[in-house]
């Protein structure tokens, strides 16, 4: 498995053409090229945080300072962010832009990533997120435009889903 | 020391700062000595008062920051000490009200009562350069002013008694809260030279 540096590109390009230069996240694999994108980008704030609840917390803070902003995540963080995401971002009307890189789902070769895989989408459920998957690297950058768009119209936690055909060659 | 005494001692100077509080108690005690729109009253998500303070302070570097914290909610996001002192945003202080207690749920004792937990050396090993401990209103003061006029990412921790008001209630919903306080943080911005990103909805069609 290698991750796919054109298509790691391609997500950042987005995220820049979507007018979004903050950026939280906490590195997973998937995400690693384009955080070290992100670092190396001197119009782009990146925050890494120790854990992914963190993030919510800082995407409410740059909301609030009319910052356009958006959180990197793998799903596991996702779960991890829960409480936040319920307690902060859709109990004040908070919206969140969040790219999840999905593990364990469809092809996951590796068992530690798989139970999570499998409950991602129906957690989104529960928690009322709307979500799309982003597999064609042409499409990503109008896909990161709409999460946010929708994010900031409906006063909402948005997900999109980084799939494994997207981010591994 | 009540935590109620040091909000008023330093009540005047963070009035017209960004002041972002946990929930419960010290929330009330805010609101009870003047609410301001400047004022966001986190009143769930444990934890997360000081990220979103350094979502703010690291978009807002001509405002002060200040987060009203607690043993319990600190405890929750441990994390955040090590996130603050990477970033280190130097318009910061990060108050931690001490009382060894869940008080708003309970009661509880929090495992900083068993006296063998320090946050203040907590926060210092993470990295933070400037964590004080202080458990009376002369040395709280003491330790406030010199945090404001240091410029510098500042923790401290007051320890203060396991007590709340005995009303709870404020006039308004907690959504509100949030539109007023974004209104009122842009607007601040705004004086500064900075235009607002365009608001969804607004482009003419429906």
């Amino acid at each position: 498995m290698t991750v796919s540096y054109e298509n790691s590109k391609a997500v950042f390009d987005g995220i820049k053409a979507a007018g979004i230069r903050s950026i939280s996240a906490l590195p997973e694999t998937w995400l690693g090229l384009l955080l070290q994108r992100a670092e190396d980008d001197p119009e782009v704030d990146l925050i890494q945080v120790a854990k992914e609840e963190e993030a919510v917390g800082i995407a409410a803070g740059a909301y609030f300072a009319g910052e356009p902003h958006i959180l990197l995540m793998q799903n596991h963080g996702f779960f991890g962010a829960m409480n936040g995401i319920i307690s902060l971002a859709q109990l004040y009307s908070v919206p969140l832009c969040m790219l999840i890189a999905v593990r364990g789902h469809w092809g996951e070769p590796y068992p530690w990533h798989t139970r999570g895989g499998i409950v991602t989408e129906g957690l989104l459920q529960a928690l009322n997120i709307p979500y799309h998957h982003a597999r064609d690297p042409a499409l990503v950058a109008k896909e990161i435009a709409e999460a946010y768009t929708l994010s900031q119209s409906s006063l909402s936690p948005v997900a999109l889903l980084l799939t494994r055909d997207l981010m591994e060659v | 020391m009540r935590r109620a005494d040091c909000l008023e001692l330093i009540y005047p100077e963070i009035e017209d700062k960004l002041v972002v509080t946990i929930m419960g108690a010290c929330a009330q005690e805010l609101y009870d000595l003047g609410h301001r729109e400047n004022f966001f009253y986190l009143q769930h998500a444990m934890g997360l008062a000081s990220s979103i303070g350094l979502g703010l302070a690291n978009h807002l570097p001509h405002e002060k920051v200040i987060v009203l914290d607690g043993d319990g909610s600190a405890l929750m996001n441990l994390g955040t000490f090590t996130t603050l002192a990477r970033y280190r945003p130097r318009n910061l202080l990060h108050i931690i009200f001490d009382n060894g207690s869940l008080l708003s749920t309970g009661g509880f004792e929090s495992h900083t009562t068993s006296g063998v937990t320090d946050l203040a050396a907590i926060a210092r090993g993470a990295g933070i350069e400037h964590a004080v401990d202080v458990d009376s209103p002369m040395a709280f003061g003491e330790a406030f002013v010199e945090a404001m006029e240091r410029n510098d990412l500042g923790v401290i921790v007051a320890r203060v008694d396991a007590v709340g008001p005995d009303n709870y209630g404020m006039d308004f919903a907690l959504p509100e809260n949030a539109f007023r306080f974004k209104r009122c943080v842009q607007e601040r911005r705004a004086a500064t030279g900075w235009t607002p990103p365009a608001m969804p909805g607004h482009t003419g069609a429906a």
